[in-house]
């Protein structure tokens, strides 16, 4: 919100400097972004009167304009199309700076000399009116020459664009911001002139008002004006709102548009000629109606929305006739709008059921000023101080306006107003501190709430204004953030709390920083690919496979939840291949996703309102994948790769097995990696599917790229990949004996496998290493000759021949019991 | 009638069907694809021999000739994926690998030095900040559902504010029930359902994780980015432990001599709230650009745990009191970097990479 330092000066004294105010304003909480100044750089622009307008040859988009500003008349040259003769304009002569360090100098311009600028507003920073030159008002009669800032009663002015936070309704408003100001500072809160019914006639004779929904409508009232004459706004008002950045209208929209900026309470004036029966009443929606809103939109009414506890309620307001005049509290409709024959109004000012406004905001896609209010809670008991407001502002352009005695007002469900407990010693559990009693009084009373003392407690009641303060315990903390606000947050105390429990991380937090650190360690540069990918994408590797899809992606290509991160790593292994860097391994930890239909790891919550609804969630797979892009990388290098992940994580019975090929990796080129003793499939090493290449990256057609991808939830998990025993083995002090030994094996039987039934052969051997693999014409069909080395030591002696020969025909024998021949 | 063009139509059929079932190679049917299907076929011929006929006749044989040709072209399709899909077995085949029998010892490692990814590696960096003070460290799903995103943390269905964050909704169950988590608060509230059922109170842990919100990338915003939480539970938690928290967190991580400060914010699932600065690292408090000339810089939320939240996770807030706090990653990072534009971070470009260790 855009607050005047000027208005605001006219509630509270403040000689601050702007810097002090804006510190103090961060402070209280109302953050200020952004301090503009107006009236800035505008010294010497003066007022002009257009004397005559040329056209100039060959030229239909500027034209030649003589001006009078009180000396001898000036040629200037004009793009501006919307004066004509007679118009008072501003003018920044040859010399001036305008707003934005603009120097105005002498110009030619085909062939005529300009000698000086006339301004728009937005050009003088006044408003953002770029449509043409500000034209001045006639009626206050502008003399020639004569400074703009003094024509226009302008006084240099400091705009804070302040941030109000949800949790405040009250700061809505010039008058909200200066009373945290002044009670801040300590000083007395000023408040604006308001004006009394001036006639003997009820405005029940007159109008009338009812609520036919109470929930929904808390309060109408509506106040009856007659002898409006609708006319332009006097300077100040039409100051007062563009400093908050709204365009003068007329005085009528204008007052109440001032009320609102000043006070909060946003009201609707009707022109009473076109209100059916001259009555407004307050009533839900009813499905089928319809209302074309002042933007000129036709919206339905009543329609259930799509989202989560919206039945479709609309708040509206209605005439005698049951004519849909407005979206109550948000915006109303051209039929009953104020136009310049008005003369009767009827002000409606009201409160409405906040969440109601928020519902239907959100659902017509319509804000306004007055929602923006409405939707964090108008205080009730404001209605007609708004209207007493209005009609004194209203009739300093409106003599002859009379105010009907009595105005209605209709109430309906009003919030309730909690009264909390403060306990002896709450503030200082809350804050870290004792304050004084007296000191919590200042701030709250300050803020409007009512202070009592009752048996060493204190009792504390809200102003209506702040429909944000809860009851219970809730309002408890409601009333210490006040306090701690107005003590000021950086004057409480800091302390480091200490407790025994000691900070660590998790197994698997653990086992994530190995693994990055391993494979950094190999040569890996990790990277940070989308977990939202398209469609096509997804088909690529997962055709036909049900996807988990958001409703509303930032784009097409980004919609659907990735269920593998190879096409990611493969995109951006890409992109660094056509940039000249592709002798690269990328890797990644991430989440990949599974639609949760049918899916036995769906996570299973609770959702819905009130969390009352079971919900199937995706499930959610931690994996590391790695893409080996490096020249020269294969399938190969994955398995090296993986070997050495595989000894750093100290993995007992994990092995590289031939296996059918995931999607999306070369179907004759990947191993699975398997748990022998669990069974558990741990991941997948191999190289990229060529046709996923051909597919996303055809730079690359005819490159092997290889990929390790492991499941991290199964790596977290030691019952389903057991680490090697935390015992160490001393290595035996007298020499090893060492075996080679050649075995014809049947492709069905695993190296791995057979390396491990080895291994068990007898307590002498040490280890059991595949040295060389052999596959030719000479062996028998489905076969290949496997040699392994292996070593063997006793801890206690020597070992003799004899038990080497014994050792190695339990070898053999074992081997033969596998299938396997010795070569 | 005329004679039928068509006459021989079967026969002229069943010829082509048998020359496509004896193509025996893709390179052999690029070579009778035209005589095939192409503009000197015969059905090609025949299609234009069609003219002679009255408008009637023409119409009938039209369409009978169009089904052959569809069946022809069919069958050469099927052909031709049949080929396609021999020749690719045959170069699995010849590519075939036994990732089960290679030599582990017999592969040579090129020598190389890679490079953890900045976020990460910033995100550890701050794990290790907090741990050193106590905190231990939660990891939290990042499909969640609207209660615990939002309703768990005070924030209502259809709440304004629910408008705070731009969510990205997922396509399951009731309309907006399920949604890309929007901040690791979510976090939080498992983290207390768990402390709660299993008796395992107190809490002291920082959750750090992937977040999501559906706002146009710019030079400060991800739509995707990531987040650290913290979060205490204990008995007599104040005001001041959190801002001795943040105090303690900002010179461990930024340097001795950044200072934070705290003022009043608005978040649903705390209160008091409050947003945190720490002095510019920019300009080390002096002012300037990036600091809006104020010596303070943004960096993110805390505050009291509200009573609500409490209460929606079932803790007696009568002997349990807390705190939370979040601030993103990346922008540590950015801050950390003077990295100008963060859609770097998403880049994967190895020049930006190799320069963090």
């Amino acid at each position: 919100m855009r607050i005047s330092l000027n208005w605001l000066k006219n509630f509270v004294d403040l000689s601050e400097s702007v810097e002090e105010l804006r510190s103090i304003l961060d402070d209280l909480g109302l953050v200020v972004e952004a301090v503009d100044t107006v009236g800035e750089g505008l010294d010497d622009v003066v007022v002009a009167r257009v004397g005559e307008i040329r056209s100039i040859e060959g030229a239909d988009r500027i034209r030649l304009v003589v001006v009078d500003c009180g000396a001898a008349p000036l040629e200037i040259v004009c793009g501006a199309m919307n004066f004509s003769v007679g118009d008072h304009v501003p003018l920044a002569p040859v010399g001036s700076v305008l707003p934005g360090n603009f120097v105005i100098a002498q110009r030619k311009m085909r062939g005529v000399t300009s000698n000086g600028m006339l301004c728009s507003a937005r050009e003088l920073g006044l408003s953002d009116d770029h449509e043409g030159l500000m034209i001045l008002d006639p009626e206050h009669a502008p003399r020639v020459g004569t400074p703009l800032l003094e024509a226009l009663n302008i006084s240099r002015d400091t705009i804070f664009d302040i941030t109000i936070e949800g949790n405040r309704p009250d700061a809505w408003s010039v008058l909200g911001v200066a009373r945290d100001l002044a009670t801040r500072l300590g000083r007395p809160l000023r408040h604006p002139e308001l004006a009394t019914p001036n006639s003997d006639e009820v405005s029940s004779s007159f109008a009338s008002a009812g609520i036919d929904d109470p929930d929904l409508c808390g309060r109408l009232t509506v106040s009856v004006l007659r002898g409006v004459k609708v006319r332009s706004s006097p300077l100040w008002v039409a100051q007062r709102l563009q400093s908050a950045g709204m365009r003068p209208i007329s005085n009528v929209v204008d007052a109440s548009n001032l009320v609102m900026l000043e006070l909060g309470q946003p009201t609707h004036p009707y022109d009473a000629a076109h209100v059916g029966e001259r009555t407004l009443r307050a009533r839900r929606a009813r499905v089928g109606e319809v209302l074309v809103t002042l933007d000129g939109v036709s919206r339905e009414l009543a329609k259930a929305g799509r989202g989560l506890g919206d039945t479709g309620e609309d708040c509206v307001i209605v005439d005698g006739q049951d004519r849909v005049l407005g979206l109550a509290g948000i915006m109303g409709g051209a039929s009953s709008e104020i136009g310049p024959e008005t003369t009767d109004v009827l002000l409606e000012a009201a409160f409405f059921d906040p969440m109601t406004i928020a519902r239907s905001t959100k659902r017509h896609g319509l804000r306004s000023e007055a929602s923006n209010r409405f939707e964090r809670g108008v205080d009730p008991q404001l209605a007609l101080r708004a209207a007493a407001r209005f009609v004194a502002v209203l009739r300093e352009s409106c003599p002859d306006l009379q105010w009907l005695a009595d105005p209605l007002d209709v109430r309906g469900v009003l919030p309730s107003v909690p009264t909390i407990e403060l306990r002896a010693g709450d503030v200082a559990r809350g804050l870290g501190v004792e304050l004084d009693e007296s000191e919590i009084r200042r701030h709250l009373e300050g803020l409007g709430f009512s202070v009592s003392s009752d048996a060493g407690n204190i009792l504390v009641t809200p102003p209506t204004s702040r429909l944000d303060v809860r009851s219970g315990a809730a309002g408890r903390a409601d009333v210490l953030e006040e306090i701690a606000r107005l003590h000021s947050y950086r004057l409480l105390p800091r302390r480091m709390p200490v407790w025994p429990q000691p900070g660590r991380l998790s197994e698997r937090q653990k086992l994530r920083r190995r693994l990055r650190d391993v494979v950094v360690d190999l040569g890996v540069f990790e990277a940070w690919t989308p977990t939202l990918g398209s469609d096509d994408d997804f088909d690529r590797v997962h055709p036909g496979v049900a996807r988990v899809r958001v409703t509303n992606p930032l784009a097409a290509n980004e919609s659907v939840l990735r269920a593998t991160m190879i096409t990611g790593l493969l995109n951006a292994w890409v992109r660094n291949l056509e940039r000249g860097c592709g002798d690269v391994m990328l890797g990644e930890i991430g989440m990949v996703f599974h639609h949760p239909e049918g899916n036995p790891a769906a996570h299973l919550t609770r959702g819905g309102s009130g969390g009352a609804i079971e919900l199937a969630l995706p499930s959610e797979n931690e994996r590391l994948t790695v893409l080996l892009g490096r020249d020269g990388d294969d399938a190969l290098s994955s398995v090296g790769l993986w070997a050495a992940i595989s000894e750093r994580l100290n993995l007992a019975d994990v092995v590289v097995r031939s296996c059918e090929a995931p999607a999306g990796m070369h179907p004759s080129r990947a191993g699975a990696l398997f748990d022998r003793r669990s069974g558990a499939a741990v991941g997948f090493v191999g190289e990229i599917d060529p046709q996923l290449i051909e597919g996303v990256a055809p730079t690359a057609i005819g490159r092997r790229l290889g990929v390790v991808d492991i499941d991290i939830d199964v790596l977290a998990d030691t019952a389903r990949t057991a680490r090697r025993s935390s015992e160490a083995k001393v290595p035996s002090r007298y020499p090893s004996a060492v075996l080679d030994l050649a075995l014809i094996t049947p492709v069905s039987v695993h190296a791995a496998d057979l390396r491990f039934a080895l291994e068990m052969v007898s307590p002498l051997i040490e280890s059991v290493t595949l040295f060389d693999v052999y596959r030719g014409v000479n062996l028998p069909e489905g076969t290949r000759s496997l040699a392994y080395n292996v070593r063997l030591s006793s801890p206690e002696r020597t070992l003799n021949d004899d038990e080497i020969v014994a050792v190695r025909a339990q070898l053999i024998e074992s081997a033969q019991a596998h299938g396997a021949q010795l070569r | 009638m005329s004679t039928a063009p068509l006459d021989q139509l079967p026969e002229q059929k069943a010829e082509l069907l048998q020359a496509i079932a004896g193509i025996s190679t893709l390179e052999m049917l690029r070579e009778e694809e035209p005589r095939i299907t192409g503009k000197r076929s015969i059905l090609s011929t025949l299609q234009r021999s069609l003219g002679s006929l009255d408008p009637d006749a023409r119409k009938d044989a039209g369409a009978t000739l169009q089904e052959v040709r569809h069946e022809v072209e069919a069958a050469l399709a099927a052909r031709r994926a049949e080929l396609e899909r021999s020749a690719r077995s045959e170069t699995l085949e010849v590519d075939r690998l036994d990732l089960g029998d290679v030599v582990v010892s017999s592969l040579k490692w090129p020598l190389g030095v890679g490079h953890p990814g900045l976020v990460a590696s910033t995100q550890q960096e701050l794990e290790d900040v907090f741990i050193g003070m106590g905190f231990s460290v939660a990891d939290g799903p990042e499909v969640e559902s609207d209660w615990y995103n939002f309703e768990a943390l005070n924030i209502p269905p259809a709440h304004p504010a629910r408008g705070m964050w731009d969510t990205f909704y997922v396509e399951l169950g009731e309309p907006e029930t399920v949604v890309l988590r929007t901040h690791t608060s979510p976090t939080q509230i498992h983290l207390m359902e768990a402390a709660v059922a299993n008796g395992t109170l107190p809490i002291h842990s920082v959750m750090p994780g992937r977040c999501f919100r559906r706002d146009t990338p710019d030079a400060r915003h991800l739509a995707t980015f990531h987040q650290i939480e913290g979060l205490v539970v204990d008995r007599g938690i104040s005001f001041a432990d959190l801002a001795g928290v943040i105090e303690t967190f900002t010179r461990a991580y930024f340097g001795a001599d950044i200072e934070s400060r705290l003022r009043p914010a608005y978040f649903p699932f705390t209160e008091p709230s409050a947003e945190f600065e720490i002095t510019c690292t920019i300009c080390r408090g002096e002012g300037c650009r990036t600091c809006s000339r104020t010596g303070w810089i943004e960096l993110g939320g805390c505050g009291m745990l509200d009573p609500a939240v409490l209460e929606a996770v079932g803790i007696d807030g009568n002997e349990w009191s807390g705190f939370a706090f979040g601030f993103g990653i990346d922008r540590c990072a950015q801050m950390r970097h003077q990295i100008a534009d963060m859609r770097a971070l998403i880049e994967n470009d190895v020049r930006f990479l190799e320069q963090f260790s």
